[in-house]
């Protein structure tokens, strides 16, 4: 009989839902071809189809949490963006990014004429039929999905066939033409689902539902009399090598995302605001206090924070301040570049996690600083998790984002203005004494850093719950130091001399390493130190990592033993 | 793809032939107080069905034949085989002790595999989110580093050094603190937790988990515990455990697929799954085939 399940997951977009069937913050429980689905709204409009189950452990996702931006399954609070259905964070390490790149299985999705649309195939061709419309109620019925097609033409007169599970036809009894599709649940069950020109009157509504339930009823009555085809099992696609293994991949400064500028304005006096867009679809996964390098037309490589909300992943908003002595990345920026012009990005990278387990966070922004504070922000707000955001600048027209920082309403303070002296005050007062569960994150010009940390330390802050992260790397960085280097994974002995990092030697050598911004600020290159003692330059790891003495930059850190061994 | 599923209580062989590790070990079919003196009890283990009667002795019988298969009785369950069975059960020496208090504290069927159930008993990362404000709490989410080792000698999988933040560790507890946890996988569908017992430091409370398999995607658990406790009447505390399980029960109910995967590609581990990727790894090494999707290899 007809076309096998192979053919109609190949075939076609198939309606799953009715655009009713997703109120506000609603998680849909869908079918299609034995595919069990979970499909969910965002706050801004968009409909997301994923496989109806968590990458972790299986739970169905259909009884998760829709908060708006993000899905959050029910068992360990996992969660999952919008759009990309890319995980945002993991409850149970709470100071970790999630690393690796762990998504959910998602389907392309249509939302037509009150109906929402799904294919399982992502070569299912365009789908070709109008706009406009309305659905009526939808008709479950057990029987055969191409029994209950057959069903309808049967009764149906002036029929147009829709393959592969559809025609337009004036049924026998009904008040006027429909089209009807039918939506394959599984291999003996199917969902009628009829649709008409314009929205009726009442009347006519019972008219088509009486018809079609008679019509159930003679098909169910015709299916208990064969033998019914088992269900069809459900595929369940194996997580990739990648995750299922957990080795880092090795990417060096890789620009792999292209964007356009969207939108381009002044943010705050010597503040760019750049929104950048996909060329086609959405963005990649970020996470809050995540950066991207951004390689600008003339060939500088700079690194930006993400300001974005949870979920918004139509264009990364930035924000670049012009620097008095620009090397060329910023003035690049301010002076040529236009909207519409296409850039190149990396992939978001996160060197500064947010953790979520904090009875109250304080975030502490000085001026520009403020970039990625902003999107962690945002996360704890759209998870009712309390904060407090405290943004130091000159002027309330140096403050960058403004409008933006409005929308974090009354947990917001503005300092303006202050000298050194009084912005120490304002930060004790601030930060007061550390108490259990509490976190703070601080990002702003060096010297600012600098004194709040250690205000924090001062006030018996620990250095875990102190995070921070400096734009760049203002200490003097000592090259001098020659000495070897052994690669313990790769089995390469190399040696470093006066005048070269080692990532540069590394590099030389065919060895690939992930770097982000090459000055020991942003920790994309981190590596593991297995023997030896290690020269650290960076500003990245604190007083405690540092101590420790089993991870180091390989951008600007070097040995002071002759002799290091590397985790690589 | 996959194994037609067996259905109802055919007689088992007929879908697949049970793996000896499985087949020479004591299954638990019923807590001992549902066959009182006099009772009889029908029941199903592995797709078979079982009459289980208490008269002069107890016995256990094979609907389909009538044969008598082995029986003991451990921990307040009823416990066979279908195999050569050895001479005891696991041990579990605080049972013994003469000041615990013994309960069974339900028998509940559940729909799904017995290793979903043992692995959800060893999760720790869910108390904040599936037990709210009981075993944990947000924001107080992060599972701390613990320690996991397949001991061969025993032949079981022990977690120690595990530790969780609970909003309310004890009835007297005004703040939070992390309370110290034990488990043991001792047998595949059966695992055994020691906490920190708030009213005497130096003893811990025993809480295990008995999964008596159907089907294989369908149990019964059995919860047992040996606690050190004079304040709480037995309903009391047969009500907080109940309340616990009837939290994870619709967790479980919606976990996909029903039998767990032990393909490591299946599904994503993180660190805080130690103990759940030895336990996988542990079944896929006795060659368990009941309740689980065995690893394919290529």
């Amino acid at each position: 009989m007809g076309l096998g399940v192979a053919e109609l997951r190949q075939a076609a977009w198939y309606p799953v839902a009715s655009s009713d069937d997703l109120p506000f913050r609603h998680v849909y429980h869908g079918q299609l071809l034995g595919q069990e689905l979970a499909i969910w709204r965002a706050d801004d409009g968009y409909v997301n189809i994923w496989e109806n189950r968590c990458l972790h452990r299986g739970v169905r996702l259909s009884i998760g949490i829709n908060d708006g931006a993000e899905l959050k399954c029910q068992y360990h609070g996992w969660r999952y963006a919008n759009r990309t259905a890319g995980c945002t964070y993991i409850p149970a390490h709470p100071a970790d990014a999630p690393a690796r790149r762990i998504t959910n299985r998602t389907y392309p999705v249509k939302e037509r004429f009150g109906l929402v649309w799904a294919a399982l195939s992502a070569d299912a061709p365009e789908m070709d039929v109008a706009e406009a419309g309305f659905a009526l109620r939808p008709m479950p019925v057990n029987a055969l999905p191409e029994m209950v097609l057959s069903a309808l033409v049967a009764r149906g007169e002036a029929v147009t066939q829709l393959p592969p599970l559809g025609a337009a036809l004036v049924l026998a009894g009904a008040p006027g033409r429909a089209t009807y599709f039918v939506q394959p649940v599984d291999s003996a069950r199917a969902v009628i689902r009829g649709v008409l020109d314009a929205e009726p009157d009442v009347d006519t509504l019972m008219a088509f539902n009486a018809v079609l339930a008679r019509l159930r009823d003679a098909v169910e009555a015709e299916a208990r009399a064969i033998e019914l085809p088992d269900p069809i099992v459900p595929r369940y696609e194996p997580v990739s090598v990648e995750l299922a293994t957990m080795p880092d991949r090795v990417i060096g400064r890789q620009a792999t995302v292209r964007v356009m500028v969207r939108r381009r304005w002044q943010a705050a006096l010597d503040v760019t605001g750049i929104e950048l867009a996909p060329l086609s679809g959405h963005l990649p996964t970020f996470q809050p206090g995540a950066h991207i390098d951004l390689h600008l037309p003339n060939g500088l490589v700079r690194q930006y924070s993400i300001t974005n909300g949870p979920g918004d992943l139509t264009g990364y908003t930035i924000a670049v301040k012009r620097e008095a002595g620009s090397r060329g990345g910023s003035a690049a920026i301010a002076e040529t570049l236009r909207e519409g012009d296409v850039l190149a990005v990396s992939e978001p990278r996160n060197n500064f996690p947010l953790r979520r387990d904090a009875v109250r966070t304080t975030f502490i922004a000085g001026g520009i600083g403020l970039t990625p504070l902003l999107s962690m922000a945002r996360a704890l707000q759209r998870q009712g998790l309390a904060f407090d955001f405290h943004a130091f600048a000159r002027s309330a027209e140096h403050l960058p984002l403004g409008p933006e920082l409005e929308a974090l309403g009354d947990r917001v303070s503005r300092h303006f203005g202050l000298g050194p002296p009084e912005t120490a005050e304002a930060i004790r007062q601030v930060l007061g004494a550390h108490s259990f569960a509490r976190h703070v994150y601080i990002c702003g010009p060096g010297p600012m850093l600098e004194l709040a940390r250690g205000i924090a330390s001062e006030l018996g802050w620990p250095d875990e719950a102190v995070h921070y992260e400096y734009f760049k790397n203002t200490h003097e960085i000592d090259t001098s130091s020659s000495f070897t280097v052994e690669l313990a994974r790769s089995a390469l002995s190399l040696t470093v001399p006066a005048g070269r990092s080692i990532l540069e030697v590394m590099r030389e050598n065919g060895i690939e390493a992930p770097s982000s911004c090459e000055q020991g600020a942003c920790g994309t290159c981190l590596t593991r130190v297995l023997e030896g003692e290690i020269d650290h330059q960076d500003v990245y790891l604190n007083g405690t990592e540092k101590a420790a003495g089993n991870v180091m930059m390989t951008c600007v850190s070097r040995a002071k033993s002759a002799r290091l061994v590397l985790d690589i | 793809m996959g194994l037609k599923k067996s259905g109802g209580t055919s007689e088992m062989g007929h879908s697949k032939t049970l793996a000896p590790a499985l087949r020479d070990l004591w299954h638990v079919i019923a807590a001992s107080q549902e066959v009182p003196m006099g009772g009889r009890r029908v029941t199903t283990l592995f797709d078979t069905g079982l009459t289980v009667s208490r008269n002069e002795r107890l016995r256990v019988a094979r609907n389909d034949d009538g044969t008598l298969l082995p029986v003991i009785e451990r921990y307040g369950c009823i416990w066979t085989s279908f195999g050569s069975p050895s001479a005891d059960l696991f041990p579990i020496l605080e049972y013994g002790e003469s000041d615990r208090r013994n309960i069974i504290a339900g028998s509940i069927g559940v729909n799904v595999s017995a290793p979903r159930a043992i692995e959800n008993f060893l999760d720790m990362g869910h108390f904040p989110y599936v037990h709210t404000d009981i075993l944990g709490a947000e924001p107080h989410t992060e599972v701390k580093e613990y320690d996991v080792e397949i001991s061969f000698e025993r032949d079981e999988i022990l977690a120690t050094r595990c530790r969780f933040f609970q909003p309310k560790a004890a009835l007297t507890a005004t703040e939070g603190q992390d309370v110290d946890y034990i488990y043991r996988v001792p047998h595949p569908y059966c695992s055994v937790l020691y906490k920190s017992c708030p009213t005497d430091e130096s003893r811990l409370d025993v809480i295990a988990i008995f999964c008596q398999p159907m089907t294989e995607e369908t149990i019964r658990a059995h919860l047992m515990l040996s606690m050190i406790d004079a304040d709480n009447t037995d309903a009391g505390i047969r009500r907080f455990q109940q309340t616990i399980f009837g939290q994870d029960r619709p967790i479980l109910e919606n976990q996909y697929p029903k039998r767990l995967p032990l393909d490591p590609r299946a599904e994503t581990p993180i660190r805080a799954d130690k103990s759940a990727i030895a336990y996988r790894r542990w079944l896929s090494q006795k060659g368990v085939n009941y309740g689980v999707i065995p690893q394919q290899l290529s």
